[in-house]
């Protein structure tokens, strides 16, 4: 082997060995991070895991955010009109957190079927809805049009109920 | 009249500059290949006339904003009468249709500038450029005309008054963070031009990369800058604080930023050395391409976010399109031609030129890690598989790594030598900065608070090491001059530029080393009377008033901080605001900045009984992030300053008496020759 190609091979095996590395640590990294989604029937239906984080999402019930009045700890009612699924958080919510509204939350599900969220994302869809909860209530056999439409009214009614006008100040 | 008739205007201009686009990517490139002066000559006009005509549109867009004609859909759907007059010009790019109009506005500011700019290029090399600039134009103002007219109108019923802008989009950082980033996204089409260019005509010599070079630089930095204020601008206006999350739309801007800074270095090495000659042109096909593909996630509405505005399916097919078009001609061309330009120059393992080789890989493994973690959720849901999520974590556990370990070998690449240098040389110029580091970057966290933390140290022993380095080389540098100041008047500006620019990446990392590791956050409700201390420095709120802003209503807590008993006392009003026109409830954090920490006040959510839920966040180094950012942007522009430039500049003339002569038309093929030898 002539030196030059010798270095060739030298700057390939360490460009094939970085790669393996890269490879590896990503898909790694890849497998201990991703957070599934899951709808209210799916969660119901068991098919969520528990003590795993995931993501859940839906509207949050009419009438189900209460509030401790010492600390910031809140409990709600995500639901997609179908199942619900109750969530314990404890922290600040977002601006465009409110009853009607599509939601999402990061947590772990425990055994005592509540999901405990590290993180509560306000999501303002025109549907209400989210597309993944109208699509999964469809994979569970129900026909999410009537569930949107109920969605859209329980919210629409809300935010002009919360509406303040004006004149309130 | 007249003013009746300005949407009418600025589409039509619209239309003119689409036209004259379409001249200008056909005549200048027919007339390279066939060796017309004639055809070619068709470029400068051209590009002039174009950006012209883009230049009317986009007044007259933003006239419409100023008048508020609620006519114009655009207008209605993103202004509103009460809008202050700063928000309305910036609101012509909060929105798809006229941030796209933008892009073309700056596309063909960049193409109007590199065909004034072009020197003593040869006029076949500087009509493929032209040409190359005319084809993107081409697909970007169709992309405006056919999908997202920013000029449609609502007659005849048009509303009252404008739907208003996103409150988040009501701010300073918006005003200037997008063109920033746009100015950047956009100037790398002008480095793939000169990269396509350069292949077609099978021509990549040293001047090529004095020309291009500039070019990288300035969209390089522009890029830098935009990022940091997106980051600054998600601080403070978004209300949690964080200054990075991952999100898919901030990786669209990482991505060229990464593929970006690899060829800032491998350009250097293609001036200076001759080598890397079809990396190069690799790196400025991608970085341009991960532009496209940037605002194609962006555009598409295939992501939720602040930045997803438009949700309509043939507006993403279309850059789909533009960006398959793109990828698919540009790596044609370069699996044709590259064999052409590429050159032979051997290097030995230790050097500066296998530096910067290790650097160009370690930042493609970023950008490939970044690019699989964005991409991966959207290809599975395509596919089907299921909707996930990659989440912080991730990025973190690959990114934080590769980062350290890149800092490893840029404390070596300045020092280094090119083509070869002995072990020994570095390690004595070495030893001492290495030692330093340790020790320092060990020490330092102990004497912040007495708590010792293995990321911060990590983080001071990685940005030392790039500094260290360089300091000691300063003084290697002038040790031979009359004296210390005198030594360093005598280095390049280019020298200052690389120093400016590795320092910043310094102060970054020590940046958010510190604040990720030191931040404090206390999440607290309180009521008028509450005291909560954070990190020595008591809040309290004296008072919950409100007011009345010009389109918002909000609710604002007197916040009285006093550091310790002694201290001076201030005052800090974060606010609630409701926006009128939307309904839309908004964060207004209350800041006190400073170079070694912010203080952070933002309101939560009212509780009921009078009181808030606040959240009060102490974030120590905090600006350092975005003062890196700056350091590295004036670095980028310094090393074009630089002298070698101006005295490119300066044998323009010669350059162009040389060109008068008959033989020089036949320069494309001579050349090429001289680039394979």
């Amino acid at each position: 082997m002539t030196p030059k190609r010798k270095q060739k091979l030298f700057v390939i095996l360490g460009l094939v060995s970085l790669t393996a590395i890269a490879v590896g640590l990503t898909l790694y990294a890849l497998r201990s991070n991703i957070n599934l989604f899951f709808s209210p029937v799916q969660i119901a239906q068991g098919d969520a895991p528990m003590e795993r984080q995931i993501r859940a999402g839906g509207m949050v019930k009419e009438g189900s955010v209460s509030r401790d009045p010492e600390s910031l700890d809140v409990e709600f009612t995500v639901t997609d009109y179908v199942d619900d699924v109750e969530v314990y958080y404890s922290g600040i919510l977002p601006d465009l957190f409110r009853e009607g509204q599509g939601v999402v939350v990061v947590g772990e599900l425990q055994a005592d079927g509540r999901l405990y969220a590290d993180k509560v994302l306000a999501r303002h869809d025109e549907n209400y809805m989210p597309p993944e909860v109208a699509q999964a209530l469809e994979e569970a056999g129900y026909s999410p049009a009537d569930f949107q439409a109920k969605a859209a009214e329980v919210g629409k009614r809300l935010e002009q109920e919360g509406t303040p006008q004006a004149s309130e100040y | 009249m007249f003013i009746k008739m300005i949407p009418e205007i600025g589409h039509f201009a619209l239309v003119i500059a689409l036209l004259m686009a379409v001249i200008q990517a056909v005549m200048p490139l027919a007339g390279a290949a066939t060796r017309r002066p004639l055809w070619m000559a068709y470029g400068h006009p051209m590009a002039t006339g174009q950006f012209f005509f883009v230049a009317i549109a986009y007044v007259c867009l933003t006239s419409s904003y100023m008048l508020d004609d609620f006519s114009v859909a655009n207008v209605a759907n993103n202004s509103n009468s009460l809008l202050p007059w700063y928000y309305k010009f910036s609101a012509v790019w909060g929105n798809h249709e006229g941030s796209v109009l933008l892009w073309s506005l700056m596309l063909a500011g960049w193409g109007y500038a590199a065909s004034v700019f072009s020197g003593d290029l040869p006029r076949d090399m500087v009509a493929r450029v032209q040409g190359i600039m005319g084809m993107v134009c081409v697909g970007f103002l169709l992309f405006i005309l056919m999908t997202s007219n920013p000029f449609e109108r609502l007659l005849p019923n048009m509303p009252q008054d404008g739907a208003d802008l996103n409150p988040l989009l009501q701010d300073f950082g918006l005003v200037i963070h997008p063109p920033m980033l746009y100015m950047g996204y956009v100037g790398f089409s002008v480095v793939f031009a000169f990269a396509i260019a350069a292949l077609l005509g099978g021509r990549l010599d040293a001047a090529w990369t004095r020309w291009a070079r500039p070019w990288t630089n300035v969209a390089w930095a522009f890029l830098t800058v935009g990022i940091a204020l997106g980051s600054w601008w998600a601080y403070y206006e978004l209300g949690w604080g964080g200054w990075w999350f991952w999100d898919p739309v901030e990786n669209a801007s990482l991505l060229p930023w990464l593929t970006g800074t690899a060829l800032v270095h491998s350009l250097a090495v293609t001036e200076k050395r001759g080598s890397f000659k079809s990396w190069t042109v690799l790196l400025a096909i991608s970085t341009f391409s991960l532009s496209l593909m940037g605002t194609f996630l962006v555009r598409s509405g295939v992501l939720t976010s602040v930045h997803a505005f438009a949700n309509d399916p043939s507006r993403g097919f279309f850059i789909l399109m533009l960006l398959a078009i793109t990828v698919t001609l540009s790596l044609l061309i370069f699996a044709l031609r590259a064999p052409r330009v590429s050159h032979k120059v051997g290097f030995n393992w230790l050097s500066r030129d296998s530096l910067l080789l290790v650097n160009n890989i370690m930042l493609v493994i970023m950008t490939v890690t970044v690019l699989l973690g964005t991409v991966y959720p959207l290809i599975l849901d395509s596919l089907g598989l299921g909707k996930i999520s990659v989440g912080p974590p991730y990025f973190n556990a690959l990114f934080v790594p590769l980062t350290v370990l890149m800092c490893m070998f840029m404390g070596l690449g300045p020092i280094a030598r090119w083509k070869s240098m002995n072990a020994s040389e570095l390690w004595r110029k070495l030893w001492l900065s290495g030692a330093a580091a340790l020790v320092l970057g060990g020490v330092m966290p102990l004497l912040y608070g007495g708590e010792w933390n293995v990321w911060v140290s990590l983080g001071i022993v990685s940005a030392l090491w790039i500094v260290l380095p360089i300091v000691r080389d300063l003084f290697d540098k002038t040790r031979h001059a009359s004296s210390f100041m005198a030594g360093l008047r005598r280095l390049s500006l280019a020298y200052w530029g690389m120093v400016l620019g590795h320092v910043g990446i310094a102060v970054t990392i020590v940046g958010v080393a510190v604040v990720s590791n030191y931040n404090i956050e206390r999440n607290v409700r309180m009521s008028p009377g509450t005291t909560v201390e954070v990190a020595g420095y008591q809040f309290t709120m004296t008072e919950l008033t409100n007011r009345r802003g010009p389109n918002f209503l909000a609710d604002t807590s007197i916040i009285q901080v006093q550091r310790g008993d002694a201290g001076r006392s201030f005052v800090m009003r974060p606010e609630k605001r409701l926006y009128i026109a939307t309904g839309m409830p908004m964060t207004q954090v209350a800041l006190r900045p400073g170079l070694f920490r912010d203080l952070y006040v933002a309101m939560g959510e009212d509780l009921g009984d009078g009181s808030y839920a606040m959240r009060v966040q102490y974030k120590p180094f905090v600006r350092w992030l975005w003062l890196g950012g700056l350091l590295m942007a004036f670095g980028g522009i310094l090393a074009i300053v630089d002298k070698r430039y101006r005295r490119a500049v300066s044998r323009k003339s010669s350059a162009k008496a040389a060109s008068a002569t008959p033989g020089a038309s036949t320069s494309g093929s001579a050349t090429s020759k001289e680039a394979t030898v």
